[in-house]
């Protein structure tokens, strides 16, 4: 062990480095709740005293709510569908071999690398040259779009850690293909399958570059803060409600990311 | 005659025994049943995708006339691609920000991978966790973060003033490609601390040991194998910023100001204000084509190089 010590043996700089940039991470967005109870309609120093009137300002703020429950509505359905197609598509990569496997992943995941404004636009126009209405339903379409990858990603590493003779195990004791799968498979990548959605959850909770192109007359939560940012008076109720997103999607990401770390073995049934 | 049908009959066995062998020679293939696990995944993002991408393209050869489009083939949209100095500029610019913005986060996030992977030992799932955090809050907040920071009566300004160190607030701060880069810079952090840390935890801690026993000391070992045995994680996090920060609107249209205008903002002024879809396709492409060429490149020559030190 002490062979080793010598080459990760602490380092007092690289831990102040480590601290300054979470800093660099962390108080820009801190910036944002203490605005939110700031007693002044202008974001901006000096600070003027505290006040809780912008949360009451937003929870009466009627298009506030409805651009919520419109974001909200939307990523439960993408982050279904997506997490649904990852788990046929990480099942079929991780369990089978398939001839030609690497150019099909290339595919899928080729949204994570293709800037979200062609893929907004390609969408725009294919839609409109159907003669289909832009609404919410093509906004989900898109964010499904760019959620599989990461739902894939997730699950195939879920997958990977898999004991495939669980299954055979199953299948020999006569289970039924859909019983393995609804006793045996499912409760295994459960864990993943819930980090899976929330992942996706969050990506199409927070997207605007291609909601923007793709939503009609009913905005997405970040549609209705991109209308906000250009109204100064309105400013203060966004970044209460933004305070808020903030505390929630910090509670959710941990709870996800706790998730993915969860180990495999430790959800193996007791056999 | 009665012979040969009744051959016939027994090489040609009935449909029901057909469907069954079938059956099971789909359940012996493996490649079939993964086949058919992948399909509707493939299915939905060649929908969603590859058939837009399609579209696209066409459009692009096509003409905007009021509302309407014109349907005969023209390579005009590309001759003004070309030809046009503000799209040149603007294309460039986008390409300069983008560029600068993924190596100064990469060069920034290495060092902290670097302490994440080897010398945090106790809760390193929550220094992972800590640093991918602030990703998933508003990216539309985050960004208007900046501009409070480094606005004309912001915190850097206001901050400078209370010091005493300006009498006028500094201008220059906000609407400027430089607070373009900051604040994408912020924004997309936890893509490039996270393909880094992955590659540095994968690294094979005795061939350090070996290193080191050979008689390396920390520099040579840190430039001899640490860093080309990262590499894949290097290129990854400097492509997974570089590209999708070249088809953002949001940050320059936010903090950047005249001068700190991307591709993006026109490409998505065509399909609005402008109302020239097949031009905005064409830019589109344009910035996709030329987005993909230079990764390539990069990737290409970041390999040749480490093949060369290593």
């Amino acid at each position: 062990m002490t062979e080793v010590a010598y080459i990760d043996r602490p380092s007092r700089a690289l831990y102040f480095y480590a601290i300054l940039y979470l800093g660099f991470l962390y108080i820009p967005v801190l910036f944002l709740p203490m605005f939110s109870f700031n007693d002044n309609i202008y974001i901006a120093f000096p600070l003027k005293g505290f006040t809780t009137k912008w949360y009451m300002e937003m929870f009466n703020n009627q298009p506030m709510w409805a651009a919520l429950n419109n974001s909200f509505n939307v990523a439960c359905v993408s982050a279904a569908i997506a997490t649904l197609l990852g788990l046929f598509g990480a099942k079929a990569v991780t369990r089978y071999r398939i001839p030609g496997e690497k150019p099909i992943i290339f595919v899928i995941m080729l949204p994570m690398v293709v800037p979200y404004i062609i893929m907004g636009v390609a969408l725009l126009i294919l839609i409109t040259q159907l003669g289909f209405d832009l609404s919410l339903y093509t906004v989900t379409m898109a964010h499904v779009l760019i959620s599989v990858p990461f739902a894939m990603a997730t699950l195939i590493s879920r997958f990977e850690g898999f004991d495939q003779a669980l299954e055979e195990a199953s299948t020999d004791l006569g289970a039924s293909p859909l019983s393995t799968f609804w006793r045996v498979t499912l409760p295994l990548v459960f864990p993943g399958v819930l980090a899976s959605f929330l992942l996706c959850f969050t990506i199409s909770f927070d997207e605007f570059i291609m909601a923007y192109f793709l939503a009609g007359t009913d905005p997405t939560l970040p549609i209705f803060i991109w209308s906000q940012l250009r109204f100064p008076l309105r400013l203060p109720g966004v970044l209460a409600l933004g305070s808020l997103i903030l505390v929630v999607s910090f509670v959710v990401v941990f709870f996800s990311q706790w998730l993915r770390s969860y180990r495999v073995e430790k959800t193996q049934p007791g056999i | 005659m009665n012979e040969t049908t009744i051959e016939v009959s027994a090489l040609a066995p009935s449909p029901k025994s057909w469907g069954r062998r079938l059956y099971a020679w789909y359940l012996r293939s493996d490649a079939l049943k993964g086949f058919t696990l992948l399909s509707p995944t493939l299915l939905v993002m060649g929908l969603t995708m590859l058939i837009p991408f399609g579209i696209m393209v066409t459009i692009s050869f096509w003409a905007q006339i009021g509302f309407e489009f014109d349907t005969t083939f023209t390579l005009a949209n590309y001759g003004e691609g070309v030809e046009q100095p503000l799209y040149r500029a603007l294309l460039l610019r986008s390409l300069a920000i983008s560029g600068t913005c993924a190596v100064v986060t990469v060069l920034v996030s290495y060092p902290m991978a670097y302490y994440v992977a080897f010398h945090v030992h106790k809760h390193k799932m929550t220094w992972i966790i800590l640093m991918t955090v602030p990703f998933f809050t508003s990216y539309l907040l985050r960004v208007f973060a900046w501009k409070v920071i480094l606005g004309y009566n912001g915190v850097i300004n206001s901050g400078l003033k209370g010091l005493g160190l300006i009498e006028e607030p500094l201008a220059f701060l906000l609407y400027s490609p430089t607070a373009v880069v900051i604040t994408l810079a912020h924004a997309w952090a936890a893509f490039a601390i996270l393909p880094i840390y992955i590659s540095l935890e994968k690294i094979d801690r005795s061939l350090l040991e070996a290193a080191t026993d050979l008689g390396d000391g920390p520099v040579k070992r840190f430039l001899g194998v640490t860093l080309p045995l990262s590499m894949p994680g290097v290129i990854a996090a400097t492509l997974m910023i570089f590209i999708p920060t070249v088809g953002d609107y949001v940050t320059p249209a936010l903090v950047g100001g005249p001068d700190g205008i991307m591709i993006a903002n026109l490409i998505q002024a065509q399909f609005g204000l402008v109302n020239n879809w097949p031009m905005g396709a064409a830019l589109a492409i344009d910035m996709m084509v030329v987005v993909a060429v230079i990764s390539l490149l990069y990737i290409w020559l970041t390999r040749k190089i480490t093949e060369k030190i290593a």
